[in-house]
Order: C-alpha cells, then structure tokens, then sequence
C-alpha cells in the first residue's frame, strides 16, 4: 500500500522536517526541525503518528500538491493559512482526506509565517544523521520540495475529517521572555534598557536561520567581538552595527558576535509566526523564572496534545 | 582565568573560562567536556566546546541552572584530568590552491616556503561552528597569520585546505569564504559512516602532508 502526491508549486523554504536532530552543535550542525515545534507536532498527534513524524513544512511561499494515488489523509497546523481542497476554501487547522486526482493548495492567509502537514503513513525521505530535518544551507536532510517532485508514503491512513482547535499558545507572539546575556555586560546599562523598553519590528530579513530586527541601535560598548562560542535557537545577537537578529532553527552552532538576551525557546515558536513588520517587545525574567515558565508551559501544551489524541472523550 | 557561568534562558549555562582567547582556557574546556562526558548529570542535552566557553545545554523538565553549575563545580574541584587523549589525523594535501600567489605576495615568503611551512605546523581542532563538520584547526605557523579577504568568495568547493587570522580549516560543502585557498584534499571531514560521522573530535591533533 502506498500513496503518492506531486508537487506542483512550492518556493523557497519550504522542507521536510521532523523533530530535528538535536545533539551534534558540537560538530557545527543545530538542530533544524521546524520553525514552530508546536505545529509539527500537534499535526502529527491529530492523526495518531509520533510526535516528532516526518511532515512537510509551508513557507510563506506556499505549496500545492496533486495526490496522484490515494487515499492519504492530511493534518495542516500552524499559522492562519488558506488551504484549497479542490477549489474550496478552508483554513490550517483541519484533517482532511486526498483522493486520487485531488488537488491541495496552501496559500500565506490572515496570519502567520510556517505550517506545517503531517501525513497519516510514512513520507519517504533521505535522512543525514539519523533525521530526516533539512538543514537549509547544506540541503542535508530529507530536503527542500522542488517543482515535479513524487512524495511517496507508504501505509497510508484515512482519518476522519475534523477541525484541530487552534491554542491560544499557537498565536504569534509579540511579548517574548528573555533572560539577559550571556553578554549583556557588554552592553551599557542604557542599551540593555532600550533592548527590555522599545518595541523592535521583524523585517523581510528572515529564514531558517534567523530573523533580523529593526529598532533602535544596541551597539555594544566593545565594538569588538568575543571568541567564538556555542550558540542556541532564541539568541538574540547584535552585529557591530548595532542590529538585533534572533537566531532560529538552522542557526550556526558559533558566533562572535555578543548576546543581549535569549529568548525562551517556548517563547520562539510564537515568534517565528510574526511576519515582517510586526512589533516585537522583550521582557526579562530571571532564570529561576525561566525554568518555571518552561515547565507550566510544557504541561500546559502537554494537556493540550492529550485531549487532542482522545477527542471523543470529554 | 576567570570562571563564570552565564545563564541562557531555559536551556543551559555558559561556562565561560576566561573572556580572551589563551591555551590555558582553551584546555580546561575540553577537560571539562571531557569530565561531562564521563559524568553527566541528570537532564544533560549537551555540550558545545569553544576557544574559551563551554556551552551546555539542558533539559528545563529535569533540571535547572543551579543544579547543573553545582555539578559542574564538582567536576571542576574534583580537578579536571588535563591529559586529553586526542588522535592524530593524516591530511594529504594537494598544495595547489588559487590564493597561494597572494598568500605569498601578503607574507613575503615563496609558494614553496608557505606549502613548506604549513606541512610543519601540528594543528589542533578547537571547535566545530558556522557550518557542519567545520572545524577550526589551531596551530598554524605565524608567519601565515593572514587577515582574512575583505569580501569571500563564492562556490568553493568542499575539501578545499583555507587560511586565515591564525586558523585553517577544510571545507566540507560548497560555500562563499573569505578565507585564503592554499589546496585541496580529498580527505572528508563528513565521512558518510553513521557510526563515525566526522572523522575529528574537538582537540583531535592533524598533520598535513602533501601528496606524492
């Protein structure tokens, strides 16, 4: 039993992705995985897979696929997009079904940046490293979609139509917690004031591997730079010039560049759902808050997949 | 040497050793990733070695940073073993890159003495960064300490052997790079073999030879 869907458009960023391959920073290759970890996996559970299945992650530059051989059900989570069965208009958000000639279009909508598909079977994919996450500079991975493309998935499922309920903690985040540093003792007190006050915007300047702000300058009381060191997805470091950007999935492992602040990695998926020209705002909380923040979140989310697995029990 | 740790929102401490690049910081990083790796703690993710910093990273459902930095005391009181086991890899080089002209123009020597001189260094590899399986090798002479181009170079193919500041390095994808292009190996940093996917540890030792 197999399933086959084409690829009729896709652009730039838009890869398969799993829940990454964390571990190996040390030999300079980050995570990857998707830009909103919640999505993925939320998509995944709506159709009883693993969390961390291997999906299809939209960028703003939208996908369609044809289903050449079916029938294969779908779970679109993640942003506010407008998905096309066939012509009717819908939303992320839902499981559907594709049958044989069936066409999907998913188009940028009223909100967000990244959706992720996750399939009910298995997408057939190149893996790098025991993962089949793309790396977007090196392509390594189950990769980026082309145009022509044959996604073939084997032991598909059919899963009944339904709408996944969209959490209030899958929005775009425009309040972001940070904890200062681990450089922000290079930057004078002022700086680190205007960086927790004035509201930064995101720019068109983005990718998978960062997001690059725009606000007031942050340049570092040392204009130089410090020895390279390990880095981590939510960093937000500031170049010589005095610009912000946040680090993100398939960031460089180091950097010489000093950090502000770092973003609470809950706080990251909510952030790459803002689009260019939305305002940014960093609060400060201390680590011990940070810890605590981290863990009413997980279970917060934890509750959510839970109920979301066992829908007809209420 | 200053000891600090710096916290990283919920997912780790910096164990930065000294805030300037030395040896003496650069060796108590891997004898403390080394002393982790025997003995990690509970919700251990991982650690990153740098030139003078230690990142390390943890689960925030199992641990927190106090906990951690005490563990990472012990391991630091209890002193840290400072005889590192690294191997010592071969690298034939082909010494035919297309900066070796200007190389020898901005030091002053020959192409001859610069393929001479870097063949004499032991390198060192620092840290892995900016790209995966890039490792930056230490150790190179000084008298090919070269500031690196003011604008990189595109398409440079992967096991290319560049320079620059004080460091050289061998590609492992086809990037741009600023650094200077002195050859060419066919060694593979990403070897392909998942039960050995890069072919140096952090501190591993190399020697560069040209090939016959």
């Amino acid at each position: 039993m197999s399933a086959a869907l084409e690829v009729l458009h896709t652009g730039p960023h838009v890869t398969l992705q799993d829940a990454g391959r964390p571990g190996l920073m040390r030999f300079g290759v980050p995570a990857s995985g998707p830009m909103d970890r919640k999505a993925l996996a939320i998509a995944n559970i709506a159709l009883g897979n693993p969390l961390g299945q291997t999906g299809i992650e939209v960028s703003p530059a939208g996908l369609t696929l044809r289903c050449t051989l079916g029938p294969v059900s779908l779970a679109i989570a993640g942003g506010g997009f407008q998905v096309a069965l066939n012509g009717v208009v819908g939303g992320s958000w839902q499981v559907l079904t594709l049958q044989a000639d069936d066409l999907l279009q998913i188009r940028p909508g009223p909100w967000g940046t990244w959706c992720c598909i996750a399939v009910a079977g298995q997408i057939q994919s190149s893996e790098w490293l025991g993962s089949a996450a793309t790396h977007g500079i090196s392509g390594f991975g189950g990769g980026a979609l082309q145009k022509g493309q044959i996604l073939r998935i084997d032991q598909p499922r059919q899963i009944a139509a339904r709408n996944i309920p969209c959490p209030i903690f899958c929005r775009p985040r425009q309040h972001l917690h940070v904890t200062l540093g681990p450089q922000d003792h290079l930057f004078a007190p002022e700086t680190v004031a205007t960086f927790l006050s004035a509201p930064f915007r995101l720019t068109p300047a983005f990718d998978r591997m960062g997001l690059r702000l725009a606000g007031p300058s942050l340049a570092p009381e040392a204009a130089l730079g410090i020895p390279s060191q390990g880095l981590t997805r939510g960093a937000v470091q500031v170049a010589g010039d005095g610009v912000a950007s946040v680090l993100m999935a398939d960031h460089q492992t180091t950097g010489g560049y000093p950090k502000i602040a770092t973003i609470l990695m809950d706080d990251t998926d909510g952030l790459a759902q803002l689009r260019p020209g939305q305002a940014a705002h960093f609060t400060e909380i201390s680590p011990a808050q940070a810890i605590s923040l981290a863990r009413q979140r997980a279970e917060s989310f934890r509750r959510y997949l839970t109920s979301l697995a066992a829908p007809s029990m209420t | 040497m200053t000891l600090r740790f710096r916290p990283v929102a919920d997912q780790g401490l910096m164990v930065e050793f000294d805030h300037s690049l030395n040896d003496k910081a650069h060796r108590a990083v891997l004898a403390l990733d080394k002393a982790l790796a025997a003995q990690p703690f509970p919700g251990f993710a991982e650690a990153v070695p740098a030139f003078v910093t230690l990142l390390v990273r943890f689960d925030p459902l199992v641990t927190d940073h106090p906990t951690v930095q005490v563990h990472l005391e012990t391991l630091l009181c209890a002193g840290l073993e400072t005889v590192l086991s690294p191997e010592t890899h071969r690298i034939l080089t082909t010494y035919d890159g297309p900066d070796l002209a200007e190389v020898a123009r901005l030091s002053g020597l020959s192409a001859a003495e610069i393929v001479a001189l870097h063949q004499s260094g032991t390198y060192q590899v620092a840290m892995y960064g900016f790209a995966p399986g890039y490792a930056y090798l230490s150790g190179l002479p000084a008298a090919l300490h070269i500031d690196r181009k003011p604008a990189p170079v595109r398409n440079v193919p992967a096991g290319t052997v560049i320079i620059a500041g004080g460091m050289c390095l061998i590609t492992t994808l086809t990037m741009p790079t600023g650094w200077w292009r002195i050859g060419r190996t066919e060694a593979k940093v990403l070897t392909g073999n998942p039960d050995r996917p890069f072919a140096f540890a952090v501190g591993d030792n190399l020697r560069f030879e040209a090939t016959p």
